[in-house]
């Protein structure tokens, strides 16, 4: 607002409901208050050519990793509507769920660009087979009780905060712009299953156990997210990925200090099993069985616009 | 008395608002309290219905518009819960009483849904529908609840467009999605003219709610002016409404429509409708589930604040 | 059961304006009514200042104060004495 008399009416206020509260904050810019609509589109201006000396299917396989990881878990956050413990988390779980499904959907779009193949976002995201998706079994695992969700969240936004952090300074601009744009949505997801991780394991004492549980379930996943796929290791020399070993250090010094604030100890190692290996498209039943769902009405009419 | 009953009077009279530390009658305190707890349940139950196809939503666009709507109804119960607290009732109280089955919702999410067409006929009928009942009662004359209309009208009217956009591409599809949407037309339409409740002769409370300007338009005006405006929508999108006695009547300037089978409707209300048990279900395991989470988050409160 | 505290909300919509009172949410401390408020009622844009206080810890008269009718403020019916009116002939306070 500029200087002036606070009293002269600005412009682009509107008709009805003069003169209470909410007119008064929103000022005839509807776009402040979250209609699902009126963002900024983040790739404005942004050149979309594949970058010199960049395999375009190394580009899309890559994106495919990151979006799917992001489209899955937005999976599971959405499986929390109208279940969540309390009517404020059923909005912070899907401000969450909305982030990383918005954040998917800028990846897909970009992998069905830079492999030429010109697939949508539906395409890649309705049309794949399980084991055409690459994401890191994490997220593809089954819903547990509100302590899990919130260790899984903790785990994979730390994670993936790391990841967004070091992919902001990419040789890919779009991955740069989503990047830059998912480090301040993933910040804030950390933060939240972080307080939760803190407030369960500092709760009850039927609470600690239920979060060291919970913990104890998600571990098992960890190994898989620092393993780098040949793909994310030939694009990171070209210096348009990450090499996720890189961010074990970030990952364990954050995880550490949050579970010393929920007075609890990191759950043992896996104990030597093998690593998943989801970047290759193997999967759990789980995943099957999300796909199933998430896919059927797109299958039961396919060539449809919706 | 007689005074806080005569400034009371006054302020309604002026068309003034009533706010929470004003003296009011206990007879519309009563009545706030269960018409804005009421509201708000029907937004949390509201949730559920369209929030089981969150997780099928045929596109990405679909289903980040659909998320972000049914995050809308969480947000629009909240609002509403806020405003019931102002009167000294608590969301606690208040939950209980739902989940008990002591107080009501509205009837229209009792309905199952079906396919993917009745998300875009509930933005389209059932949320029309309901910015005909609410945007009168952004000048209801107790002040919250009049304040916490405004903001979900404005939510609510994106809800509309969304659900009627949805409509008008599908059925600029293939005929399997065209068959959807008058399917699900015919299922929700009587239903949402139910939502108006029943009829003014048959709405005891009507003509208080109205003397106190809770209300400012009766059960049938409103339901007259909902069908009006949908008349139109129904023919611009190529649908089908299913009343034979549909047809504009141009002496009384407005359209007539059939007779509505209110035994339907009391039974719905009564408990009896397709979904009844398993809407109170879910909100219940949700709330009963959720404790331990709640509990827990007190406690590490109370710690801080002894550590501190 | 333990019901999470009452918390009253006031938003800056953008610098240069009062913060204005919203609404209200229940948390269980100010750390997570702020991220409840950021949440609930600016939903997911940047750039506004929220303030989060204790509905218990508000004091208040009746917006009805300066009437010859105003009901004693002291009594403990209406617990939370929230959502202060704008009068219509002041914009945008």
């Amino acid at each position: 607002m500029s200087s002036g008399d606070p009293r002269e009416p600005l412009p682009g206020r509107h008709e009805p409901f003069l003169g209470n509260a909410y007119e008064a904050l929103n000022q005839g810019e509807d776009t402040r208050w979250a209609y699902g609509t009126g963002f900024a589109d983040p790739l404005a201006g942004v050149d979309t050519r594949v970058p010199e000396g960049v395999d375009g299917a190394d580009l899309a396989a890559y994106c495919l990793m990151l979006g799917d990881d992001a489209l899955i878990m937005s999976h599971r956050l959405q499986e929390w509507c109208a279940h969540a413990p309390e009517l404020e988390e059923e909005v912070a779980l899907a401000n969450i769920a909305l982030d990383l499904l918005g954040q998917a959907r800028l990846l897909l779009s970009r992998a069905g660009a830079a492999d030429g193949s010109g697939s949508d976002e539906d395409a890649l995201a309705f049309l794949r087979e399980a084991g055409g998706f690459r994401n890191v079994h994490l997220v593809e695992a089954e819903n547990g009780d509100f302590g899990q969700e919130m260790a899984r969240l903790l785990v994979f936004a730390t994670w993936r905060l790391a990841l967004l952090d070091r992919l902001a300074g990419s040789r890919d601009p779009v991955l740069a712009a989503v990047a830059v744009k998912g480090v301040k949505e993933v910040a804030y997801h950390r933060d939240y299953a972080a307080g939760w991780v803190v407030r369960l394991g500092d709760g009850t004492s039927y609470s600690r156990r239920r979060i060291a549980e919970g913990l104890a379930a998600v571990w098992p996943s960890v190994p898989e997210l620092f393993v780098p796929h040949e793909v994310e290791s030939r694009l990171a020399a070209a210096g348009v990925g990450v090499d996720p070993a890189t961010l074990r250090e970030e990952f364990d010094a954050v995880i550490a200090h949050v579970l010393t604030t929920a007075t609890l100890t990191p759950p043992a190692g896996p104990g030597g099993s093998a690593v998943p290996r989801g970047r290759d498209g193997t999967h759990t039943a789980a995943l099957t069985r999300l796909l199933d769902e998430m896919q059927s009405v797109a299958r039961a009419h396919p060539e449809t616009t919706w | 008395m007689a005074d806080l009953q005569e400034h009371f009077d006054h302020t309604i009279e002026q068309d003034r608002r009533v706010e929470p530390r004003d003296w009011m009658p206990d007879g519309y305190r009563a009545t706030m309290v269960r018409q804005i707890a009421q509201h708000a349940h029907s937004e949390i139950i509201g949730m559920q219905p369209e929030g089981e196809w969150i997780t099928r939503a045929p596109s990405l666009r679909r289903k980040a518009i659909l998320l972000a709507k049914v995050q809308d109804e969480a947000g629009h119960g909240l609002y509403l819960y806020s405003a019931a607290e102002t009167l000294g009732a608590d969301r606690a109280e208040l939950t209980a009483m739902l989940i008990e089955g002591r107080q009501k919702y509205s009837s229209i999410f009792n309905y199952p849904t079906l396919t993917y067409a009745d998300v875009g006929v509930i933005g389209w009928l059932v949320d029309g529908a309901a910015i005909c009942n609410q945007v009168p009662l952004c000048r209801s004359s107790y002040g919250p609840y009049a304040r916490a209309m405004i903001r979900i009208c404005k939510e609510e009217s994106f809800h509309q467009r969304q659900g009627y956009e949805l409509l008008l591409t599908m059925m600029k599809g293939t005929d399997a999605q065209r068959a959807m949407v008058q399917d699900a037309v015919d299922r929700w339409w009587w239903p949402s003219l139910m939502m108006f409740g029943p009829p003014d002769d048959a709405s005891p409370n009507t003509a208080r709610s109205m003397a106190w300007k809770i209300k400012r338009h009766t059960n049938d005006e409103l339901r007259q002016r909902f069908v009006d405006m949908t008349v139109p929508q129904a023919e611009a999108l190529g649908v089908t409404l299913p009343d034979p006695g549909l047809r504009w009547n141009a002496e009384r300037g407005h359209h007539d429509f059939g007779p509505i089978d209110w035994s339907e409707l009391k039974r719905v209300i009564s408990g009896d409708g397709p979904c009844n048990a398993r809407r109170i279900a879910v909100r219940r395991a949700a709330h009963e589930d959720g404790a331990w989470v709640r509990e827990a988050a007190t406690a590490h409160a109370r710690k801080t604040e002894v550590r501190t | 059961m333990s019901e999470w505290p009452l918390y009253e909300v006031f938003v800056r919509s953008k610098r240069g304006l009062n913060h204005v009172h919203v609404g209200s949410l229940h948390a269980a401390d100010d750390e997570t009514a702020l991220r409840h408020a950021r949440d609930l009622y600016t939903r997911r844009n940047e750039g506004v200042s929220i303030w989060v206080v204790r509905s218990d810890h508000i004091a208040a008269t009746s917006p009805d104060e300066k009437d010859p009718f105003f009901a004693p403020s002291g009594d403990k019916v209406y617990r939370h004495p929230t959502f202060y009116t704008i009068p219509d002939d002041v914009p945008h306070m």
